[in-house]
This record gives structure tokens, C-alpha cells and sequence, in this order.
């Protein structure tokens, strides 16, 4: 019996203010939870999302088959974060284009759309928006916030700005900022989308078209970045399209067709993505990406940044993700270690490169089950773990 | 933690209520040993991925980490105690983690097989390297890929100007302070920089 989803949806009058000095009131945020909040509400587990994901965490949608939640593989009942013990949120960020307020919808003061006028939102931003949503629901604290990549850096600042409300964090293939290398894939991505013709400044809806070209580039450079060269290789090599071999030659000697396996899987990555995913949205959430950076505030100085956080840590990272290396995870280890916070640190030898904090292995899957045990475990006995 | 290694030989060196660092932590019997019946709190290292596992599952805080690259991770002076249990053998730069373990901790603590040990000199006089309960390997297939003896060590810690603050011998779970170079399987240093 799979476990059914069903997504929900939360009304906020009131301003939110954000860290860019503006605020915006009167969103939305859709969500989805699974499992059951206990007596004391003390066993709830938010779930984070990353760049191209949304609250559909778990389970499928009613009378919808394939519908699986982009975390499903992790979370259910009997998976490593167990639904039958703890009661799982997902929640789809402010400026998504999954359901919550973003900028394909319009600003409820002028009724027009917002386009490229919707605020720009943070990490913080964001965390700020889920905590009210937490407030909405009646849950004080979490058992435990949870996330990979973007998702990790969510989690990460739930442990700063609300301490006393999280008991546990596990940041899974993060960082506690972008690097420069990182900050420029993001900005060949945002080019991509604003260069197209059909962007026009953002506000493309009133004309009826989508940056669908721009929008595949993006899709295509991050992509290429959340897999490692040996998992390429090993999944395309330098493998010809059936059309191109079937020819005498080999090549067929053109630059504009494809030939090679690799780009036929990228134009077909990029134009799937294309299809769904708000070019807005894109450009928001990498610009998120690019801020977050908690120990900005404190000249640089990560151990200070983490000195806020009280609740204790899993860190996961894998070995082949250059996108955000292990030594990125190891530098935030190191802060939480400086100031003496409990922190356990896996670092998972698996081929896959950034993916892998979304794929099933054995190790991976076999960390997080026992470190949510534990937190059931606990909570069973009665205390905040 | 090894099984060749007593745990409370090991436990009651360590002062109650200390922040531990244990290094090559295995499966981390020892530090929730630690944390149960002595109050301390810390950290293991492992870098094989079932001890990581079976770490995590007691609820006790592990880093994934290969010693061979070093402790930079781990601030100068930040544990009370740096645990070195049946590690030391298996280090390619068992020299500079020593120097780490006395770095980062303000006191270190070793255990290793003493290669010394009468039996295995008995089978050094026979021509073949030794197999025994705590050296069970084949020289050919030993992890152990640092041999040296109780004596061995204590040079090593003078050369690198480490205070011994106190050694012995192991056997059969009972401390052997007579003549431990001959008449123990494992030798245990506490030790710490000289001020």
C-alpha cells in the first residue's frame, strides 16, 4: 500500500519581512505532510528542498502512479525517516513554481503579475516563511530538519536563527557557502535565461511565451554539474546515437546535430525541464544560493557563525560530488566541532557526484535510519533527544 | 576499539568527565563506555564505513575521516584526552599522528601490540614471524604495517620529547609493570607534550 500524498496549501495575510529590507504578504505556501503529529507534537521532521524540488517530498498522489515524491527512496512508512514514527513535512519555498506564492503569480496589491518584480528571497527568507508555517500548524519544535544541498543550507539555518526549535539537523551534500566556481555555473545558468528573447526583463507571461531556450541551457549546465566524469563516462562514454553509427562513416561530420549519447541525454534533460520550471523561479533560488553564507555577518568566521546552534548534527557527504565537496562539509564539521556541538560526519565513497544525496545507497540509506532510530528511540523514552 | 585491547584497562585511564578524542574509534564500544560510566563526552574517527554505521546506531558521535590524512580538522589542545587504541600499527605516518594525538590532546593515551612479547620472540627463533591471538595475521597479509615494541616506542616518544606520564603492559586484561617488554602482548603509553 503505498503511502498517498496530498498536497495542502496555507494562506499568511500578514508581511513577511525579508533579509532584502522589502516584505510581501498575503502567500501561499503549499506543503505536504505524512504520518501523524504525537500527543506532545514532538516528533515532526522538515524536509528542504533544493533547487528543482518542491513539497512532494513522499509518497504518490492519488490515482496517480509514477507520482513519487522526489525523496521517496528516503522517506514512507518504514524507510530511513520513518512515517509510521514521525510526522514528515515538506514544504515548497516562497518563489517556487510548485504551489506556493512565486513570481508567476500576481501581487496582491496591484493584481499584477509579478514576474521579475517578485522579491528577491533568501535562505533565511525561506526558513523564516516555514517557521511561520510551523506556527500555523501548532509544532514548537522539530525532532529533526533535514535537507541535501540548497536543502542542506535550509537546515543549516534553522540551527542559527531558531535554535531552541530544532533538536536535530542532517545537512547532506551542502556547504556553508557557494564557491566562486559555483557562484559562476550559476551565473551561465541565470545569462542563459535572461538572453533569451523570449525572457523579455522577466515579465514574459503577458506575452505569451516561455524562455524555453535559456531555460535548457541552465538545465544542462547544472546538470552537468550534479554528476561526476566518471559516471558520465560510464553512462555515455563517447557512445554514438543509433542514427550516427548506422551511417558508414561514423560522424556525420555536422556541429549542429546530435551525435553523441551524451547530448542527446542534456537536450532531453534540458527540454523536459523546460517544460515545467519557471525561468523567475531559476533565477531566484541560484541568487538564493549564491547569498547564503551565515558566517558573512561574522567576518567570515564559520566557527563563530555555528557558535549559535545548539541542537546536535548528521552530516553526509559524497566523495565524488565536486559541486559541494566533502571539504566543504568538512570545514562545517569543523566549526560545530570548535564549539564542542555533538556532530557525527559520514563521508560516502559513491560514484554518482551530487545526485547522490538523492539515489539509494546502502551505506547513505543505512546512516540516516539509524540516526532517525535514535531520535525515535529517544522520543519514545520521553525525552528531547 | 579492539576486541584485544580490555575496555576498562583502557576506561580508567581516562578521567572522569574528559572531552575524548578517540582515533581508529571501531565500532565506538569504547566511547559509550565511556559516556555511560565515566560522564565524558566525544568524538570518534573511523574511516571504515560499517563502524560508522554501527557508531552512529549506539548514539555516539563519529567523523569519517582517513588518519593518514591528518588531524587538521581538530583544533591544538581542544580534547583532554586523544585515544590511540590499536591504531598506531595500522598508520602509514604513525610518527606524525603522534605528534597530532599529543597536539590536539592535552593527554594521549596508546595501545598497541607489543611485538616484543615473549612469544613472538620464541617464534622469531624459529625462523617464522609470529601468529598469536593478538598478532593473528600472516605476515603477508597483516594490516599491521607498523611493528615495534614497547622498548621501540619509548625511544620514539623520547625523540619526539613526549613526557610519559605513565606505561605498562597488558596481558590478559591485567596491567604488567615488571619487565613488560618481555612479559606483555600490549603496551599502553600515556603521554603528553613537554611544556
Amino acid at each position: 500500500m503505498p503511502l498517498i500524498a496530498k498536497s495542502q496549501s496555507m494562506f499568511f495575510e500578514a508581511p513577511l519581512a525579508l533579509q532584502s529590507g522589502a516584505s510581501i504578504r498575503a502567500y501561499h505556501l503549499a506543503y505536504e505532510t505524512y504520518g501523524t503529529l504525537n500527543a506532545d507534537k514532538s516528533n515532526a521532521v522538515l524536509i528542504c528542498h533544493a533547487l528543482n524540488a518542491s513539497h512532494h517530498v513522499a509518497g504518490v498522489y492519488e490515482g496517480q502512479e509514477k507520482s513519487e515524491g522526489w525523496w521517496d527512496n528516503m522517506i514512507g512508512p518504514g524507510k530511513p525517516v520513518d512515517t509510521q514514527r514521525f510526522f514528515v513535512i515538506g514544504v515548497n519555498n516562497l518563489g517556487s513554481c510548485f504551489g506556493s506564492t512565486g513570481p508567476m503569480h500576481a501581487h496582491p496589491d496591484t493584481g499584477e503579475i509579478y514576474g521579475a518584480d517578485f522579491p528577491v528571497v533568501t535562505v533565511e527568507d525561506w526558513v523564516d516563511a516555514q517557521a511561520r508555517l510551523l506556527d500555523a500548524l501548532g509544532i514548537q519544535t522539530l525532532a529533526a530538519v533535514m535537507g541535501g544541498s540548497l536543502g542542506g543550507m535550509q537546515a543549516l539555518s534553522w540551527t542559527l536563527r531558531y535554535p531552541s526549535r530544532v533538536a536535530h539537523a542532517v545537512v547532506v551534500a551542502s556547504a556553508p557557502n557557494l564557491t566562486a566556481e559555483n557562484i559562476a555555473f550559476n551565473e551561465v545558468a541565470r545569462r542563459a535565461i535572461v538572453t533569451d528573447p523570449d525572457f523579455h526583463g522577466g515579465h514574459f507571461y503577458k506575452h505569451g511565451v516561455v524562455p524555453q531556450r535559456g531555460l535548457r541551457i541552465a538545465r544542462m549546465i547544472g546538470h552537468i554539474t550534479y554528476l561526476s566524469d566518471d559516471v558520465m563516462n560510464e553512462k555515455f562514454g563517447r557512445e554514438l546515437r543509433d542514427a550516427v553509427t548506422h551511417n558508414a562513416s561514423g560522424y556525420r561530420y555536422t556541429t549542429q546535430d546530435i551525435e553523441f549519447q551524451i547530448e542527446s541525454y542534456l537536450r532531453y534533460q534540458g527540454d523536459k525541464f523546460s517544460e515545467y520550471f519557471d525561468a523567475n523561479t531559476y533565477l531566484l533560488i541560484t541568487r538564493a544560493l549564491d547569498y547564503f553564507d551565515p558566517a558573512r555577518t561574522v567576518g567570515g568566521n564559520l566557527t563563530t557563525a555555528l557558535g549559535q546552534a545548539t541542537c546536535k548534527f548528521l552530516l553526509v557527504s559524497f566523495t565524488t560530488d565536486w559541486r559541494f565537496s566533502p571539504a566543504r562539509s568538512r570545514e562545517m564539521v569543523r566549526a560545530l566541532l570548535d564549539n564542542k556541538r555533538d556532530v557525527s560526519y559520514a563521508e560516502i565513497d559513491a560514484p554518482h557526484g551530487h545526485d547522490a544525496f538523492l539515489l539509494d545507497d546502502a551505506r547513505y540509506m543505512h546512516v540516516v535510519r539509524s540516526y532517525f532510530d535514535n531520535i525515535a528511540k529517544a522520543l519514545a523514552n520521553g525525552v528531547r533527544a | 576499539m579492539s576486541e584485544h585491547v580490555n575496555l576498562n584497562a583502557i576506561a580508567r585511564l581516562v578521567p572522569e568527565g574528559s572531552r575524548v578524542l578517540d582515533l581508529g574509534c571501531g565500532d565506538g564500544a569504547l566511547l559509550d563506555y565511556l559516556q555511560k560510566n565515566r560522564q565524558c563526552t566525544g568524538y570518534g574517527v573511523e574511516i571504515d564505513d560499517h563502524n560508522i554505521q554501527a557508531c552512529i546506531q549506539r548514539g555516539v558521535n563519529v567523523i569519517q575521516l582517513n588518519l593518514d590524512e591528518g588531524l587538521a580538522m581538530f583544533a591544538d589542545q581542544s580534547f583532554d584526552v586523544v585515544l590511540q587504541i590499536d591504531t598506531l600499527q595500522h598508520l602509514r605516518n604513525a610518527e606524525v599522528m603522534l605528534r597530532e594525538t599529543v597536539r590536539v590532546g592535552r593527554t594521549g593515551i596508546l595501545a598497541f601490540p607489543n611485538f616484543a612479547h615473549w612469544p613472538n620472540r620464541m617464534s622469531i627463533l624459529t625462523g617464522r614471524m609470529p601468529v598469536t591471538k593478538r598478532l593473528p595475521y600472516e605476515w603477508y597479509d597483516t594490516p599491521n604495517i607498523r611493528v615495534g615494541t614497547y622498548a621501540d616506542f619509548a625511544q620514539l616518544a623520547a625523540k619526539n620529547n613526549l613526557n610519559i606520564l605513565d606505561s605498562f603492559g597488558l596481558q590478559e586484561g591485567q596491567e604488567v609493570r615488571t619487565w613488560p617488554n618481555l612479559m606483555a602482548g600490549t603496551a599502553v603509553f600515556k603521554l603528553q607534550r613537554s611544556r
